[in-house]
């Protein structure tokens, strides 16, 4: 067999495993509409926040919620100590506006 | 037509087999280069799908939650703030709101315990998240107790437990009635750990936000939008993180590639020469090599994409999980609803080919440009 | 069927390390016939070719081809002359390393497109004619010398060229192998291609197959023997 055709056949065949991820994103996001909706509604009932991702500090189970200087609040130059905390940037807009109120 | 296919035909015959002649350095650089796509598309798989269930979660969050601080941190809102809040103008509906944390030291993890606005938990009873139920053990009508701030323990009949499909938001709840609540934590009586408002005219949120800080200055309002903000930022960081990650591997692959395709060896030049003498054109060279450019990049993307889809949804991102799980005991389990974004797809598409197209395509170019006689005098 | 009319070739012109290679030839060259230019190294024999062979243009004069000024057409056009027109065999032969004899010996047709079978036929005939069928997965860097220049004659007429131009072609082989050489060439005479060779082997230059041995020193034709 001519190098060309191996090389076309093995492109096709990842080209249609491209496309089967394709569709199967899309399969499951039908069939899984309905999970979808009961979390919406269980959030939406208990008024949920924050996802669930860091259980381990306060500022990284609610970053939302979690006071502006939390990370640092034992000492201003406390070095972060939960490893997911480095995940988490605070945002912008709070930092902004804690010119103009005590925070 | 049918000679022009036959034509390209031919040129991906011979640049597979030039590329066939160094067998272990080409495969090398493809599995580098796929390695590369695949925790690229991996990390932008996983950090898309997180943030849509982010979104999910908070399309139901209240508009605005308002905190009282004292001294720089939360504090409880004191009697008397919801109904100075009830007098405003704009505000449809308040709730104060009553959650908290806790420490279990039998398997030193921390909780969520929340009291459910709907009063739907019964005194005595508890609703736990999938992920602590999983942890201690616990199942419907079964018994657990906790050490209650008054120091004596406390037993309580779990009702039910929360639908596993919720756990990536619900993996530590307790959801407790409020007497047992104020009791456990012995919580002063009228006392919240913050207020939920519904406000009636959507547009006017930020007002509303405005003159609650005027009305209660030592309140801090945080708006549902702000809310989805962090958790959009905090997963672009996570992003950046693994982009920082990444680096290192990425310059390691620029500079294989590099090496490999600028790095123009005199048996190539001199090759280039004898394509030419025989009677190839500059743009037959430069097309043969813009095929080897495109099926090697075109296959490290389509091998990295699909591996990274079945690594993230169909595998559940092991490769991920210990930067999630950080120090955590409870962590959640969780299947991610697929997202895939034609754009972020392109994106990744763009800038993982083209780079590798151009490395390639440069130096042949200056090569294929010189005059055929060379080869006359080698 | 090729002219040159006072043909001059400079390189590095107007530098310091100017060398004028060729300094005014005027050539007719016939078809259908053996025409050998023979003089001493320096002398100007490869560039002479690479004018004829489209491989490079004059500095000044003209190339005519069946009457068609070749001398200043753009390069695209000078490939497209060169891949129908001519075949060559260097003096290092230049084949491709890590291609197999076959693959080779197919290389000059792929731009042309022409369908993968047929040229491949085209390929086995004419390495069975060469008597190397046997060697025609070898890769190129596997076979001797006289084989990788047989392999060389057998790229060099895939196209089917009218003229078959070939510089020192026999610099790298010994007696015998020269002996096969001449012999091959022979029967591209019968056949009526026109070949074009250099060398200063008298094994070549005197021997009964070259119709024409043209003489050059310096950049300049010596004299011409009919
Ligand atoms: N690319 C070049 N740049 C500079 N000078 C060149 C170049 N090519 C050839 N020359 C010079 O032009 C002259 C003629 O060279 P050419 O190769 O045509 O000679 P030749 O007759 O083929 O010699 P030989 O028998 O050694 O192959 C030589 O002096 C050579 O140094
Ligand atoms: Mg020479």
């Amino acid at each position: 067999m001519r190098t060309s055709t191996s090389a076309a056949a093995i492109l096709l065949t990842l080209a249609l495993a491209f496309v089967a991820c394709l569709g199967d994103a899309r399969l499951t996001v039908e069939r899984r509409a309905g999970e979808v909706v009961a979390m919406r509604t269980l959030a939406a009932q208990l008024g949920l926040t924050d996802l669930a991702l860091f259980t381990e500090a306060r500022y990284t189970r609610h970053p939302s919620q979690a006071d502006l200087h939390s990370a640092f609040q034992d000492h201003p130059l406390a070095l972060e100590h939960f490893p997911s905390g480095s995940l988490i940037v605070p945002h912008h807009e709070i930092l902004d506006r804690e010119t103009t109120a005590p925070d | 037509m049918k000679s022009w296919i036959e034509k390209q035909r031919h040129l991906i015959d011979f640049t597979l087999s030039s590329l066939l002649r160094r067998r272990g350095r080409n495969l090398g650089l493809l599995v580098v280069y796929s390695l590369l796509v695949f925790v690229l598309a991996s990390a932008m798989l996983y950090s898309h799908a997180l943030r849509r269930e982010a979104a999910v979660i908070l399309e139901g969050a209240p508009e605005v939650v308002l905190q009282r601080l004292v001294a720089g941190r939360h504090d409880l809102i004191p009697p008397g703030y919801i109904d100075k809040i009830g007098q405003m103008r704009g505000v449809q509906d308040i709730r104060g709101r009553l959650w908290g944390y806790y420490y279990d030291s039998v398997v030193k993890a921390n909780y969520t315990f929340m009291v459910p606005a709907d009063g739907s938990v019964a005194k005595g009873a508890l609703v736990v998240g999938p992920a602590l139920a999983r942890q201690r053990g616990l199942e419907a009508n079964t018994g657990v107790s906790f050490r209650a701030y008054s120091g004596e323990l406390r037993s309580f009949i779990i009702a039910d437990v929360l639908p596993q499909a919720s756990e990536i938001a619900s993996a530590d709840l307790i959801l407790i009635n409020e007497d047992d609540f104020r009791a456990f934590f012995n919580y002063p009586a009228g006392h919240y750990t913050d207020v939920a408002l519904t406000v009636a005219n959507a547009k006017e949120v930020r007002n509303v936000a405005n003159k609650l800080s005027k009305l209660l200055p030592d309140s801090r309002p945080i708006l549902r939008e702000e809310m989805q903000r962090t958790y959009a930022s905090l997963f672009d960081w996570r992003e950046g993180i693994m982009l920082a990650l990444l680096s290192a591997a990425i310059l390691a692959f620029a500079i294989l590639a590099w090496e490999k395709a600028s790095g123009l060896s005199a048996d190539e030049k001199r090759e280039i020469g004898i394509l030419k003498a025989i009677g190839w054109e500059t743009g037959d060279v430069i097309r043969m090599k813009l095929w080897e450019g495109g099926l090697i990049s075109l296959t490290a993307f389509l091998l990295g994409f699909v591996a990274a889809y079945v690594h993230v949804f169909k595998f559940g991102a092991p490769l991920f999980a210990p930067v999630l799980k950080g120090w955590a005991v409870l962590y959640p389990r969780f299947d991610l609803v697929p997202v895939i974004d034609g754009l972020q797809v392109a994106t990744l598409f763009f800038f993982t080919v083209f780079p590798y197209m151009a490395a390639v395509l440069v130096p042949i170019w200056r090569a294929a440009v010189t005059d055929p006689d060379a080869v006359m005098r080698s | 069927m090729i002219e040159l009319r006072d043909v001059k070739k400079a390189f590095n012109q107007g530098q310091h390390n100017e060398v004028w290679a060729l300094s005014g030839i005027s050539l007719g060259i016939e078809a259908k016939r053996v025409t050998a230019l023979r003089g001493p190294s320096g002398s100007g024999k490869t560039t002479l070719l690479t004018l004829i062979g489209c491989l490079a243009r004059p500095t000044s004069g003209r190339v005519t081809l069946h009457g068609r000024d070749i001398s200043g057409l753009p390069e695209r056009f000078l490939t497209e002359i060169r891949r129908k027109t001519f075949g060559f065999v260097f003096q290092q032969f230049n084949l491709v390393k890590g291609l197999s004899a076959i693959e080779n010996v197919m290389l000059p047709a792929y731009p042309t497109g022409r369908p993968h079978r047929e040229l491949a036929q085209r390929a086995e005939a004419l390495l069975e004619r060469l008597r190397l069928a046997h060697r025609r997965d070898a890769r190129a860097e596997w076979l001797s010398g006289g084989e990788q220049q047989r392999v060389a004659i057998a790229r060099a007429l895939i196209n089917d060229p009218e003229v078959l131009v070939a510089d020192e072609p026999t610099a790298n082989l010994d007696t015998a192998l020269a002996k096969e050489f001449m012999a091959i060439l022979e029967s591209f005479g019968a056949e009526g291609r026109t070949v074009i060779l250099t060398s200063h082997d008298p094994l070549v230059t005197e021997s009964a197959v070259v119709g024409r041995l043209v003489d050059m020193r310096d950049g300049l034709l010596v004299e011409h023997h009919e």
